[in-house]
């Protein structure tokens, strides 16, 4: 088990340092150099050539990629052209707000779909299963933004029981908490829906196992069936898929942040990149991507735990 | 060779009919199936059922945009009528979802076949490049796409490829290693089939079951996608009506006009229902033959 | 006569689905009195599962008793409460069932998963409940009680895992045991060992039985009274000894003509298979169901009515349910040789096997640094000559399937020769064989439901291989397309039939005729009937024959199925750990001098037959894995006359008479020549 975990660590490592050369090079080799992409269309040739030597852009790039990772080892993750600030100083805020958000909406999933996918996949092509499947697929199916819209118009717009924005200030009025609402409802909506289908799946496939049979003709009651025979092994693949999806909403709540005007790390990254920003770009990314590896090693372990067929081979 | 491809792709092609015909069993399924075909319909004859110009502003209406009788969804912000925006919008998710998604399938289909079927240091390869690119969350991948290459329709596939890919190769090679073990693959052998043949006549026909099921959820979720872009601001470059991209501009008036994002977001959202409805009803007749 | 525990009154079942009803059971009694064990034994399909589960009131979501009474203990189940019927589950009535590895729960602990049923039905807490565990634990022979209560089901072995689903049926003294296939998928000595086990409860429990089995043997072994099943119907019942000497019904009698029997074999007495198939629940004959395939059929008094269950006049209470079973002659098993059996065996050899060793290279640790190998086949030498059946029979894991697949090319040998019409093909793998090697040599496949491509109909297979191998295309390949099929006896019209379309035995007719394609000279078959019922395995057997005996070609027909193997066999090599153990013609291999494992693995062979006595040797423990083999011989940790040290440490010598016989043993033939037969027929059978 030890082993396997070194394994996962390696692989942890590999990845990295295989995505930030991917990244580095992308920024690298694409259409115009560097300083001209900074210093923007209407700068003169001697800006550039000026800003190309004060930044060493003309040393071999093998030499600039391992000042770039030495440079982000120590801290140094440079300096924002956009927000004309270090990339630090922003950085870790909006990530901090982007995880609160992230991690009220994976509260309240977790629970909220796995109850949901198991009342569903109990019994399978039940009323109850019938109805939790249809909805949640239609509700898997409508986009962020779409259902953002809809429940702003209906929430703000129509019954103005709920502010518009999230911009985490009181000035507006709203109590801090009043504005988490509807990011997390949205974030839910697109959310639950996937997961419940995910766990009914597991579920129903449970439940037609043998070892199911067994349990119900030693005499043991429909609840405790479900409960001490099927749940955790309907469990062992919906957790891992859980554990994803908190590497999904780190970037993937940008729709939420732009629809509700909230100061998060995805929306740091797309107006960086709209602004062809570099060092917040290649920062965020690196973070985003090693949020994404980490947890899927953690989603491996709880695989382990879950399931003794891996723990004692 | 190319009659057996040939052949195999007639066989696939009779088993899309059968399918579809079965799907008369699977109300959720028929339910999504006329959705789809509903906007089929519209993307065809969008010339004949739009009422006007997609990209005309009508400049006499510009202090009235909310819905009425010679425009019945209203106006945009540009004074274009969103119904006829809508409509060729049609067209624009109908081309460019369904081509990235058969690139995708194209790209990963290869990989995963060769993958699955050679194993060994191919598939070991394979899977750490798949495993990279996976891990990189799409949004991130996407942003830094369209960013640096620019809005446009091949960037779109593109960047749709490269997330959708990975998956579906991920997926065919765990098919295929499943049916390499298969007795009839090794009858192929003994009989001297060569490995092109045992791949793409042999084991892909029998991949095609889960294959729908991911396809139709694949174009969904690309519809979304790139809806998501369009409302990003990258999507496809203006004046070209998008959904994705009416939201993002009708958003900041939802206030005052509410009708400039919610009827593209109706749009959008009933085309993606279709298709994971449809999904699931053929995962539902996939059970049971 | 006291209430009988069991008593099924006229019991139809159905299964409700899209397409309507479907009648699986029609009506079925019979009554079970205390310590009773009765067989319910029959064809794939023929309802017995069903059967079974209905009287554990659990049918599914579809299933429903749509007809008569079960009444256990005298009481109508049908009338039970929910909370009724639990205390019965588990409590009173107990169920063992196929497949223990997937009957129990993975993420449990086997401690867990057996102390919930005094928990449940005695109200027990925590310690005594795993006292009772751990008593019933050893109860069933578990080696180390203590070790298996805390493992989870993965960890131990599949004969293992059936010992704690009986351990967990017995739990709570049920009155009514149900065990339904409960050695399928077993190896042979495994289920001997289980089927002994259950013996030897049933006294001491003396709970009644129905066992389910579709192995007419492994219910002589264990119960007083057989039921025979055809399509929902019990057609005939009664003790043991009594049906088996005077079958009444046609279908019983075609039952017993289809069984290989020990003793018997392709010269004597040829398995004769029943003509036609199953009818479909939904299609059902009027009169009586078994009238179509029947040879004593006659039109109008068996094809009106339902027909009524008859007493047979017999020592004991025997019943079935044939109009006719008074006016047919007595039984006997057909005798003679079937017309095909009498292949000319040349001198000739096609198959040389010259020290072929195939190791499979197992690495560990960080980088393969560690590394081990898997001896899946050692040091094996055999041949056989043209027109010869040669068969290889061992338990799983013991290397003759992966024998077959260094015959075929698909696996390569890592030392020695393998040599067909003296051309070394052992390091080929099957893309470089020259064509003409693979026209030579072709393989069938156990599993029916495998071998074919599901997404190609059975001309484009047949075709296929024929213009692969021959080279020949248009109207030839169509003629002879149309001929394969005639030779493995399918209509001309299942050409442009899926696979989907077909039944089992069909799908490995098709197999065969894949595998005939290119004339070949040697074919390869792996369990090829192991998956089919007995009566369609006959028709596959005898078909092989037929066509090996037609075109002089050579068989390789591996098998764990002893009495098979003593049927179609002229060769015999048997197969333990990756050895050969013993080699000969089958009269040598069935009868002294055996290899001890020979001799135990006969011992063990469930047969068909209440007169034959056999011998009962046990085995102890399990196979070795294959990447830890012993060091001297490699049956010495389970050898039953095992000699001392030297056979854990010293590699047994090759034994060889002078006509070719050879055993791998440290005992000498003389000596082994001298132990009793394990099988002997008491002279006053009748």
């Amino acid at each position: 088990m030890l082993r396997f975990f070194a394994k996962r660590l390696l692989d942890l490592l590999i990845t990295m340092v295989a995505v930030s050369v991917i990244i580095f090079l992308l920024l690298e080799f694409t259409p115009g150099d560097v300083a001209r992409k900074i210093l923007g269309p209407f700068a003169t040739v001697e800006q550039v050539a000026l800003l190309t030597e004060e930044l060493g852009l003309n040393r071999p790039v093998w030499i600039r990629y391992f000042e770039w990772v030495g440079q982000l080892l120590t801290g140094d993750l440079g300096f924002s052209t956009t927000f004309k600030v270090p990339v630090s100083d922003i950085i870790w805020d909006r990530l901090g707000s982007t995880l609160r958000l992230a991690a009220i909406a994976f509260v309240i999933m977790v629970p909220l779909s796995t109850l949901l996918g198991v009342l569903a996949g109990m019994r399978e092509g039940g009323k109850l299963d019938r109805t939790i499947s249809v909805v949640s697929i239609a509700t898997t199916s409508i986009p962020e933004f779409a259902s953002g819209v809809f429940l702003a118009t209906i929430f703000v717009i129509l019954l103005g029981w709920l502010p518009g924005t999230s911009t985490l200030s009181t000035a507006g009025g709203w109590p801090i908490w009043t504005q988490y609402v509807l990011p997390v409802s949205v974030v839910l909506l697109y959310y639950v829906g996937y997961l419940v289908r995910m766990v009914r799946a597991s579920m129903v496939e449970v439940m037609t196992r043998p070892y199911i049979r067994t349990a119900i003709l030693k005499g043991l009651d429909f609840r405790s069936v479900i409960w001490k025979h099927a749940f955790r092994n309907a469990m062992i693949t919906p957790v891992t898929v859980f554990l994803l999806q908190i590497n999904f909403l780190i970037t993937s709540l940008v729709v939420v942040e732009i629809v509700f005007a909230y100061p998060g790390f995805g929306r740091m990254i797309l107006e960086a990149a709209l602004t062809k920003d570099y060092a917040v770009i290649e920062a965020g990314a690196l973070i985003a991507v090693f949020v994404a590896v980490a947890t899927q090693v953690v989603g491996d372990l709880g695989y382990m735990i879950l399931n003794p067929r891996i723990r004692f081979k | 060779m190319t009659a057996t491809t040939s052949r195999a792709a007639g066989s696939a092609f009779s088993a899309w009919v059968h399918r579809i015909s079965l799907l008369r069993e699977s109300p959720v399924g028929m339910i999504g199936a006329f959705i789809i075909l509903f906007w089929i319909v519209v993307a065809i004859f969008a010339p004949i059922l739009s009422p006007y110009d997609p990209n005309e502003t009508h400049y006499e209406m510009l202090a009235f945009l909310d819905p009425s009788a010679q425009h019945w969804l209203g106006l945009d912000s540009s004074g274009r009528d969103v119904l006829s925006r809508i409509i060729w919008g049609s067209r624009t998710v109908l081309i460019v979802a369904p081509l990235a998604v058969a690139v995708a399938y194209f790209v990963g289909c290869t990989l995963g076949l060769l993958a699955g079927y050679y194993i060994g240091w191919v598939d070991v390869m394979m899977s750490r490049i798949t495993n990279i690119i996976l891990s990189i969350p799409p949004i991130v991948l996407f942003i830094i796409i369209i960013t640096l290459f620019g809005p446009s329709v091949t960037n779109v596939i593109i960047a749709v490829t490269l997330i959708a890919a990975p998956q579906v190769a991920r997926l065919v090679r765990g098919i295929t290693l499943e049916l390499r073990e298969r007795d009839f693959v090794a009858a192929a052998k003994m009989r001297g089939e060569g490995a092109l043949y045992i791949m793409v006549v042999e084991i892909l026909p029998n991949a095609r079951g889960p294959l729908i099921v991911d396809l139709c959820l694949r174009t969904g979720y690309t519809i979304i996608q790139i809806g998501v872009l369009g409302f990003l601001g990258l999507g496809l470059p203006p004046p070209t009506p998008d959904w994705g991209g009416m939201v993002n501009q009708g958003y900041a008036l939802l206030s005052s006009y509410p009708h400039m994002a919610i009827f593209p977001c109706i749009a959008i959202s009933s085309l993606v229902i279709g298709f994971n409805f449809l999904a699931d009803g053929m995962r539902e007749i996939g059970l049971r033959d | 006569m006291a209430t009988p525990v069991l008593e099924l009154d006229n019991v139809r079942i159905s299964y409700f689905t899209r397409a309507g009803e479907i009648n699986v059971v029609p009506g079925i009694s019979f009554a079970l009195e205390q310590g009773e064990a009765i067989g319910l034994v029959g064809e794939s399909g023929c309802g017995k599962s069903t059967v079974a589960f209905s009287i554990m009131s659990y049918l599914g979501g579809a299933g429903r008793i749509t007809g008569g009474r079960i009444l256990f203990e005298g009481r109508d189940m049908a009338t039970m409460s929910p909370q009724e019927l639990r205390k019965i589950r588990g409590g009173k009535m107990a169920m063992v069932y196929q497949d223990p590895m997937s009957s129990l729960n993975p993420v449990l602990t086997i401690g867990k998963q057996l102390m919930e049923v005094p928990i449940i039905h005695r109200g027990a807490g925590e310690k005594e409940a795993r006292e009772r565990a751990l008593q019933m634990l050893g109860e069933v022979n578990l080696p180390d009680p203590e070790a298996v209560f805390d493992r989870y089901p993965h960890q131990i072995s599949g004969g293992q895992q059936q010992r704690v689903v009986i351990a967990m049926a017995l739990m709570a003294e049920p009155s009514l045991l149900i065990m339904d296939e409960p050695t399928t998928g077993l190896d042979v000595t495994v289920e001997a060992a289980v089927l002994d086990l259950v013996r030897n409860l049933r006294r001491k429990h003396n709970s009644a039985i129905v066992f389910i089995s579709h192995n007419l043997g492994t219910v002589v072994r264990i119960c007083d009274r057989i039921g025979v099943m055809y399509s929902g119907e019990l057609i005939e019942e009664g003790e043991i000894g009594t049906v088996f000497r005077n079958p009444r019904h046609p279908y019983t009698r075609g039952l017993l003509n289809c069984i290989p029997v020990l003793g018997s074999d392709k010269h004597s007495a040829p398995l004769v298979p029943i003509p036609g198939q199953v009818p479909p629940a939904l299609n059902r004959p009027r009169g009586c169901i078994f009238a179509p395939r029947c040879e004593y059929v006659e039109i109008g008094r068996c094809t009106t009515d339902r027909i009524p269950t008859f007493e047979v006049p017999d020592a004991t209470p025997h019943r079935v349910q044939c109009v006719r079973s008074e006016e047919l002659p007595r039984h006997r098993r057909p005798t003679g040789s079937v017309a095909a059996a009498d292949a000319v065996m040349s001198n000739e050899p096609v198959l040389e096997v010259e020290s072929m060793k195939k190791f499979y290279h197992q690495t560990s640790g960080m980088f393969g640094a560690r590394g081990y190998d898997v001896k899946a086949c050692n040091d094996i030498t055999m041949d056989a000559t043209r027109g010869m059946t040669l068969a290889i029979v061992g338990e799983s894991g013991c290397g003759k399937s992966t024998f077959a697949k260094v015959l075929t090319g698909l696996e390569l040998a890592t030392d020695g020769t393998v040599k067909l019409d003296s051309v070394d093909i052992g390091m080929t793998a099957v893309e470089r064989r020259p064509r003409e090697i693979k026209r030579k040599l072709q393989m069938v496949f156990q599993n029916p439901d495998s071998t074919l491509n599901p997404s190609h109909s059975v001309g484009y297979t047949v075709g296929r291989t024929i213009r692969r191998l021959k080279r020949i295309g248009g109207s030839k390949l169509r003629q002879q397309t149309r001929d394969l099929m005639a030779t493995v006896q399918l209509p001309p019209d299942f050409v442009g039939r899926k696979p989907r379309q077909l039944s089992g035995g069909q799908k490995q007719r098709v197999a065969i005729a894949r595998a005939l394609a290119g004339d070949p000279d040697l074919i390869v078959a792996d369990e090829p009937v192991s998956a089919l019922d007995v009566s369609v395995q006959a028709a596959i057997i005898n078909l092989l024959l037929e066509i090996q005996a037609g075109r002089q070609a050579t068989l390789v027909f591996i098998s764990h199925d002893l009495s098979v193997v003593r049927y179609l066999a002229d060769r015999v090599a048997v197969m333990y750990l990756g050895r050969i153990v013993e080699f000969g013609t089958v009269e040598e291999v069935f009868s002294p001098p055996y290899h001890p494992y020979t001799e135990a693995l006969l011992s063990a062979v469930p047969v068909a037959d209440p007169d034959l006595q056999q011998k009962r040797i046990v085995l102890e423990g399990s196979i070795p894995s294959p990447t830890n083999v012993p060091l001297g011989c490699p049956f010495s940790t389970r050898c039953p006359r095992h000699l001392g040290e030297i056979c854990d440490n010293v590699p047994p010598p090759e034994r060889r008479d002078a006509k070719g016989h050879r055993i791998l043993c440290h005992i000498p033939l003389e000596e082994l020549a001298l132990v009793e037969p394990v099988f002997q027929r008491p002279s006053a059978a009748e």
